[in-house]
């Protein structure tokens, strides 16, 4: 009947840079009011199902080193920054 | 000038580290309201976006050395009597209760021991009220930014039973070049701390206050005791009301609640229909559509000051 | 929250408020057994949460407690106004000299609850006060201060009652004051308050309400005493499956608040409102346009994308709607953004184009930009705050409608 949709407006994504780093996996899913990161045993998780949700606080970008979070509007093309 | 509130208004935040509260704090903040201080009980010692929490009213007004005007309250309405209370025992005189599903036994013995302390309420299930560019005291209107764009100060009081509607009106006021002088949600539940007519007498007392719209709904007399005001105080402010919810005048929608808890039609007497007929037998013009009001304004007070 | 007569009396029996020896019976040969205990003539009443009882024939007298048995058992099947009885009530038949009426209801103008009583009873209390307005006696009591005798004598003694009828009534309207405040009641009514022949005074009617905002901390009242089930929430109407679904997703997720009714809404506009006052003032918009809302709602507060959707969903899933509308007066704290990507993924999941199935997206305020860009990416009809509410109302009509927007 009727499907349930994930990522239609944003699509979040953190760099393998970071996916691994156990600390910055829990700081992640600490600071999303959302609940789009989950630290799933020190690596970066992303819960597709709440990223609709996200709200553009750029909580997770401050949380994270520059440039490692893409947090990306599909409406638009643009990403968070 | 405006009612209520001036630029050395001071109030403090009850219940401030709650969601909602920390939202309206920034929002009043960046207004340019002078919140100072808040309070949630065993949270001393805490900073919401600069502001000073306390456990007590009583040590918040100590840290002011002086007197607070006003305290906005968010408490969940277990304990919002509680707070209340206190705030009024505290001194304070104006009180915005923001928090809504407050059974009416408590609104009832807050509203009391207010006006036995000469102490005045507003709510409670309200956005709180504002005077464009002076003070804002609670959600209404939004963050600053937002609140700008609808609230321009100017020659219109406004009073409405719902906070979404009071931005709405202002709104259509401020586009149309008019203003607003104070705004008040006033709130929606069945019994509130000022209703229409006991807000009155502040507007008349008020020069920059040259007319009054309100937004009103099925439910309760407020709007009888409005028109029974303005016939025995021979008032000199126009008023334009619109009212909500005609459409719960069909037998089918009889006894449903819809709306704010206030609204549950019973009988005869709180139906839109009777209601708007009192309202135009005291001379008081009722629009059937809330664009209509900045031009019934003008019609009444000149499209200039 | 409405009682039952039997839950009523008991209400008014804990209070102090002498009463007769009933008892609330579920079948036959209970009510026999208390028939026979009570040794004389009895009433059987409907135990219903509906008026018209004695035209419908749920009350009966019985002579026996045979009779009894058996007007019990009809009355216990028989549906008045579309109740079933929750049991019957097997009530002495009293012997009554004179009836009084007492009550205590919210005076909302005053703020306090304020007491009635008349020397009329067992009639319309609002024909007494048009018609014989000195047999109506009206006195406020504060919410603060105990309640003392006093102040109901004054109200008794208001109708001319003296000598030892007064005694008797006036601590049976104190004792009703009392309870409506410690019970958080709306309205607490006895009609008839009776004077018996032996001079006693007892209830023997009596209709309670209580306030749905204070049923979680009257659990004592509630739980205890009258043993009534969380779930029993006794509304005057059955909620629809529409009515249920919404207020499932509202109580499932805590961000924002969600609220749907379709009673009396037979149309093919769905409408996703909000808030309060902008849904009352949007579905007159509406219809005043000629529009025909398939139901009415509320969305307000923060709500998630979820809960958004959720309600959208459930309003285009109504038998008979083709498109829905979505406006909201100016929003403060609800994010435009964020209620657009709920209707439009509620379109989507179903498998609809949101541009075609959202006739009007009008909600200004909070995030409106961000909101637009998604919108327009879908292709939605959007209105700005320089299009009213009522013209946004009236373009979703015109465009249900096929005409020219």
């Amino acid at each position: 009947m009727a499907e349930q949709l994930t990522k239609v407006f944003i699509d979040v994504e953190v760099d393998d840079s970071i996916a691994g780093d156990a600390v910055i996996a829990a700081k992640l899913e600490e600071v999303c009011p959302v609940d789009i990161f989950k630290d799933a045993d020190g690596s970066v998780e992303i819960v597709d199902g709440n990223c609709d949700e996200c709200v553009l606080c750029k909580l997770c970008i401050e949380a994270a080193p520059a440039g490692t979070v893409h947090v990306k509007k599909l409406y638009d093309g643009t990403e968070l920054n | 000038m405006s009612i209520l509130l001036d630029k050395d208004t001071t109030f403090i935040v009850q219940g401030i580290t709650g969601r909602e509260a920390v939202n309206l704090t920034r929002e009043c903040l960046d207004y340019g309201s002078k919140i100072v201080g808040g309070v949630t009980p065993g949270r001393k010692g805490r900073e919401v976006h600069g502001v000073p929490v306390f456990d007590t009213v009583a040590q918040a007004v100590e840290n002011h050395g002086g007197p607070i005007d006003g305290s906005v309250v968010t408490v969940p309405p277990g304990f919002t009597k509680d707070a209340v209370l206190e705030a009024i025992e505290n001194g304070i005189k104006l009180i915005v209760i923001v928090t809504e599903r407050i059974p009416r036994g408590d609104v009832a013995q807050m509203v009391e021991l207010a006006n036995m302390r000469g102490a005045r309420i507003i709510g409670p299930n309200c956005l709180g009220l504002i005077v464009p560019e002076v003070c804002k005291m609670g959600g209404i209107g939004g963050p600053a930014k937002d609140a700008a764009k609808a609230y321009q100060p100017g020659r219109v009081g406004v009073m409405s039973r719902s906070g979404g509607m009071t931005t709405e009106i202002s709104s259509s006021l401020t586009q149309a070049g008019l203003g607003v002088s104070t705004a008040v949600s006033i709130g929606g539940d069945a019994i509130i701390g000022s209703a229409y007519a006991e807000l009155m007498p502040y507007f008349e007392a008020d020069e920059q206050t040259e007319a009054i719209v309100i937004y009103t709904e099925p439910g309760g007399r407020m709007e009888a005791q409005l028109a029974e005001w303005v016939k025995d105080n021979d008032s000199r402010l126009p008023i334009v009301a619109f009212m909500a919810g005609k459409f719960m005048d069909d037998d089918e929608m009889k006894g449903m609640s819809f709306g704010h808890a206030g609204t549950i039609v019973e009988g005869v007497e709180d139906t839109a229909t009777e209601k708007i007929a009192r309202l135009e037998a005291a001379g008081i013009r009722v629009v059937e559509r809330i664009d209509e009001i900045p031009d019934v304004v003008k019609e009444k007070i000149g499209a200039t000051a | 929250m409405r009682f039952y007569e039997f839950e009523a009396r008991k209400i008014v029996e804990l209070a102090g408020i002498p009463v007769t020896k009933y008892g609330f019976c579920t079948s036959a040969e209970e009510a026999r057994k208390v028939a026979e205990e009570i040794g004389g003539p009895v009433v059987i009443k409907s135990q219903v949460l509906s008026g018209g009882r004695m035209k419908a024939g749920g009350v009966k007298f019985a002579d026996t407690p045979d009779e009894a048995a058996r007007h019990a058992e009809e009355i216990l099947e028989l549906e008045i106004n579309g109740h079933m009885p929750r049991g019957v009530l097997v009530d002495p038949k009293a012997e009554v000299k004179q009836e009084y009426y007492a009550s205590v209801v919210w005076d909302g103008t005053a703020k306090k609850p304020l007491m009635l009583f008349s020397d009329m009873g067992g009639i319309d209390i609002e024909e007494v006060a048009e018609t014989h307005p000195d047999h109506v006696g009206k006195g406020h009591v504060s919410n603060l201060l105990p309640i003392s005798d006093f102040e109901a004598k004054q109200v008794v003694a208001a109708t001319g009652v003296t000598g030892s009828q007064l005694n008797r009534a006036t601590p049976v309207l104190a004792r009703l004051a009392r309870l409506f405040r410690d019970n958080d009641m709306t309205l607490a009514e006895i009609n008839p308050l009776a004077e018996l022949t032996d001079g006693s005074f007892v209830a023997l009617d009596a209709h309670m309400e209580m306030e749905n905002e204070a049923v979680g901390r009257q659990k004592k009242l509630l739980r205890k005493e009258l043993q009534i089930a969380e779930d029993d929430t006794r509304e005057t109407y059955e909620p629809s499956d529409f009515e249920k679904n919404v207020g499932a997703i509202d109580a499932a997720d805590h961000r924002g608040v969600i609220q749907g009714k379709d009673h009396g809404f037979t149309g093919n506009l769905g409408l996703v409102i909000g808030a309060g006052g902008g849904s009352l003032t949007l579905t007159d918009a509406v219809r005043n346009q000629g529009g025909q809302p398939a139901n009415y709602s509320e969305i307000g507060g923060n709500p998630s994308v979820a809960k958004a959707c959720g309600l959208a969903k459930e309003v285009l899933e109504k038998d008979g709607v083709e498109k829905i509308a979505v406006m909201m007066s100016i929003v403060s704290n609800t994010r435009v953004d964020i209620v657009a990507r709920g209707v439009i993924k509620a379109c989507l999941e179903l498998g609809k184009d949101p541009g075609e199935t959202i006739a009007i997206f009008r909600i200004p305020g909070a995030w409106e930009e961000e909101g637009f860009k998604i919108l327009d990416k879908y292709g939605v009809e959007t209105c700005d705050r320089s299009v009213s509410m009522w013209e946004a109302a009236g373009r979703a009509v015109a465009k249900i409608q096929g005409a020219p927007a």
